[in-house]
């Protein structure tokens, strides 16, 4: 037993070892917990799921484990004959059953509250085109596409010689970000042009097909300034891996200084 | 008296090459034509696996090295396409071919002529989508789901894809057909349903499932066609149609695909794990319940694929407990394997490694299955490379390590002698390291935000897709060495006894090794 747990328990060191080493800074393990209330409950969710499956999953594996130690033919040369035990059965479908409830309620409840797009303050009408996408704020009159920005375009070229390390935020920066009001609830109308992308925001945990033909609705309302980064989520042909989304969440008033500095171009074109 | 039925026909070797030739193309034998399954199957899975390392390789390093992302597209889409029409199909259909009839004692499929039929119509199948390369505008491009309006801009390939899948679908409602004749009307007296091998209840389940699905993807595509020539506007918004409801018709076809996948394993290892624990399968019937309750359930969730095209609120919701549910039928078979080790008296040959590798990391598989049927974290998931992850954990160590123990567990059936037990290990452990390697990273890519489908991604993604191209490779090349093995195995090596491994229960082990052409000709008793 102490030689067959020897090799166990040595590698056991190792994996614990490899996840509390420093080396783990530089990668990027888990879900973001975004800067929205939906995204941080969608967070613990997957947390809550995640530690389900790994306390499941040591039960699991440890019988399978034990079994495998314990009943090998050197040790246990005759074979037990039974094939049934109602007991167990019954136990190991009820059990999973309930916990199976116990997920699905909170995971039902934060779905409600995530389909809820009412009393949004600002409402901005997504187009997504091959490939990029346009932002209409419906109310505003300020619209404008938001495709990949040169340099990310340029280096992604092969052969284009330039090392995308070199490159500030490599295929994840646009020309023209979304800009948004902090602590604001925005209404999203989602829609293609020509095939379906999907806009992708992990950090507001908002993910939702553009279609043509179609409007879809979500929203979000973000509690902390910054830049966000995301992708089209739905391939969309061969640009699909270069239709960064950014967008910038900034405080409200500065939000209506850009809100006019946007607005003005487009009303002395009108004149 | 069977014996000399045996020695009568053994002698179908003809000599010559045409004659050859001529004997594998028009074969109504079931051995044979499982032979041509199996060869033809391992033959894809190094073409798909190709395109899977293009894809892999181009991914090791951000910025575009090798491919550009018009032909990249095009390598995802058909690795896809071939590693599940091409590959795992053919390879269960080539293990139902060899075992159904010896596992309930029939002496052949009760379709021979068909059987010919449904295999023949697969090369053909399998070229035509391969020689789109060379077409104008090349390959398939949209991803295997084949999502409208984007497929509909594919150039020449669109019509031959289609017709393509098309062939190998008619294939395999052909073969679905046989298998469920078969089972239904040639099992030896005795032998009642619920004392058949758990190899064939889980084929006889697929069978079914596969006639419910095919048909439907064959509606799908057609639907894709008439409307890309035909002015129709099925899907087309423009027209009216809704470019949705092709999803809807694509999963309600496509998740049960995902079960006919995985379901033959689901009986091999019921074969193998008793077999190596010297020990009666554990829940038999339980096992049955459960089988036919995932193929019901698999039919009803199919929007799970879709959570993210705007679904109802009530329609979420539905979708996501249906969905859960199939995990419990799933832990009863876990459990039970689990159970069926318990107090066993195990070894450790090929067969039984790759079974304890399926059972290990199919529930892995399960458990991010598990993650991703929780609408609001899917949300987040969807798309990415932790659904890649997923679907490789549940398709490489699942259906393929399936299979891969039933090659090493019935190869000494097939060839008379027994394979390399050293290599067969080698292969086994190699397998099992480059897979966590290559699909393990995956996970925390997925969770980091990066998108599948994509050629070139950010930095920071830079050190995962790296130890993931790493352990493609190593795992593309692991593989040769099974080729190496059947080669041995079928030259030469110890002889086969009939029953070949000590624990081994069922009428396939009563025949001899080699099973010789003909089997059961009288049938076999079961008591
Ligand atoms: C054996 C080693 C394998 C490797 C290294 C591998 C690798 C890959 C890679 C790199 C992708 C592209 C992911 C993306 O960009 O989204 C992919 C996609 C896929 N693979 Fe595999 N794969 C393997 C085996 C299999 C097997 C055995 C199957 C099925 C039986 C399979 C089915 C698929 C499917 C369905 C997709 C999705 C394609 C799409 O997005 O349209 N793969 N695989
Ligand atoms: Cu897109
Ligand atoms: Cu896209």
């Amino acid at each position: 037993m102490n030689i067959k747990s020897g090799p166990v328990a040595a590698a056991l060191a190792v994996l614990a070892v490899l996840f509390a080493s420093p080396v783990w800074a530089d990668f990027e393990v888990n879900m973001p917990r975004g800067v929205t209330t939906i995204s941080r409950e969608v967070y613990g969710l997957h947390m809550l799921i995640l530690w389900v499956c790994v306390v499941i999953g040591i039960a699991v594996y440890t019988a399978m484990i034990v079994a495998m130690i314990r009943y090998r033919k050197s040790r246990n040369p005759t074979p037990a004959k039974f094939s049934h035990n109602t007991t167990a059965e019954v136990l190991w479908t009820a059990i999973p059953a309930v916990i199976l409830v116990l997920m699905a309620i909170p995971a039902a409840e934060s779905l409600v509250r995530i389909e809820d797009t009412r009393d949004s303050e600002l409402t901005i009408k997504i187009t997504g085109y091959q490939w990029r996408w346009h932002y209409d704020y419906i109310d505003e009159d300020v619209s404008f596409f938001s495709a990949l920005a040169r340099e990310s375009n340029a280096a992604r070229r092969r052969g284009s010689g330039i090392d995308p390390y070199g490159v500030d935020h490599y295929l994840l920066d646009v020309d023209n970000p979304l800009v948004v009001p902090v602590d604001t609830k925005v209404r999203l109308l989602i829609t293609a042009a020509d095939v379906v992308h999907a806009w992708w925001v992990p950090d507001f945990a908002v993910k939702k097909d553009a279609i043509p033909g179609f409007v879809n609705e979500s929203w979000f309302q973000a509690t902390e300034e910054g830049t966000f980064r995301g992708q089209c989520a739905e391939l969309c042909g061969m640009d699909h891996g270069y239709m960064p989304i950014v967008v910038q969440v900034v405080s409200k008033e500065k939000f209506d200084e850009w809100l006019s500095e946007q607005a003005r171009p487009a009303l002395s074109q009108a004149d | 008296m069977s014996t000399t039925a045996i020695d009568v026909h053994a002698g179908h070797r003809p000599k010559g090459v045409l004659p050859w030739i001529l004997r594998w193309i028009t074969t109504t034998n079931h051995k044979d034509i499982g032979t041509l399954y199996l060869v033809f199957s391992l033959l894809m899975f190094f073409v798909g696996g190709s395109m899977a390392l293009v894809v892999r390789a181009e991914l090791f390093q951000p910025g575009l090295q090798f491919v550009d992302p018009y032909f990249f597209n095009q390598m995802t889409t058909v690795h896809a396409l071939i590693m599940i029409f091409g590959m795992i199909m053919p390879a269960f259909a080539g293990f139902a071919n060899w075992m159904v009839p010896l596992m309930i004692g029939a002496p052949d499929m009760a379709l021979p002529r068909l059987n010919n039929w449904s295999f023949w119509l697969l090369p053909f199948a399998t070229a035509m989508l391969l020689l789109t390369f060379f077409l104008p505008g090349g390959a398939p491009a949209a991803g295997w789901t084949m999502y409208p309006p984007l497929s509909t801009q594919a150039g020449a390939s669109f019509p031959f894809m289609i017709f393509a899948v098309h062939l190998l679908g008619i294939s395999s409602i052909m073969a679905s057909i046989n298998i469920i004749v078969t089972i239904m009307n040639l099992r030896a007296p005795g032998m009642t349903l619920m004392k058949m091998p758990m190899f064939v209840w889980t084929w006889l389940i697929t069978a079914y499932l596969m006639l419910l699905a095919m048909p439907v993807l064959a509606g799908a595509v057609t639907m894709l066609l008439t409307d890309h020539f035909f002015g129709t506007s099925f899907f087309r918004a423009a027209g009216g149609g809704d470019p949705v409801m092709y999803q809807h018709i694509f999963w309600f076809f496509g998740h049960p695909e995902v079960y006919i996948i995985i379901m033959p394993a689901f009986g091999i290892i019921s074969q193998v794990i008793p077999t190596f624990s010297r020990k009666p399968l554990f829940g038999y019937a339980a096992m049955v319940y459960a089988t036919a309750s995932i193929a019901f359930l698999s039919a009803i969730v199919w929007s799970h694929h879709m959570f993210t095209v705007g679904m109802p609120l009530a329609g979420q919701l539905f979708f996501m407990l249906t969905t859960m549910i199939i995990a419990i039928p799933t832990g009863v078979k876990i459990f039970n394997w689990t159970a069926t080790m318990w107090k066993g008296s195990l070894t450790f040959e090929t067969p039984m490694l790759f079974a304890i590798g399926f059972l290990f990391l199919f529930t892995l598989g399960g458990f991010s299955g598990l993650m991703v049927a929780i609408v609001p974290a899917d949300f987040q998931y969807h798309d990415t490379y932790f659904v890649v992850a997923h679907f490789h954990y549940v398709l490489v160590p699942g259906a393929l390590f399936g299979a891969f123990a039933g090659a090493y567990y019935w190869l000494p059936k097939w060839t008379g002698h027994m394979y390399d037990e050293r290599l067969g290990k080698l292969h086994f452990w190699l397998t099992a390291i480059f897979v966590n390697v290559t699909f393990f990273p995956q996970h925390f890519l997925g969770l980091a935000g990066m998108p599948r489908r994509i050629p070139d991604y950010a930095v920071q993604f830079a050190d995962f897709n790296a130890i993931s191209s790493i352990g493609a490779f190593g795992l593309g090349l692991a593989q040769l060495i099974f080729v190496w093995v059947i080669i041995k195995c079928i030259r030469g090596g110890e002889k086969a006894t009939d029953r070949v491994w000590e624990g081994a229960e069922g009428l396939e082990w009563t025949v001899p090794s080699p099973a010789p052409h003909h089997t059961f000709q009288t049938p076999p008793v079961v008591k």
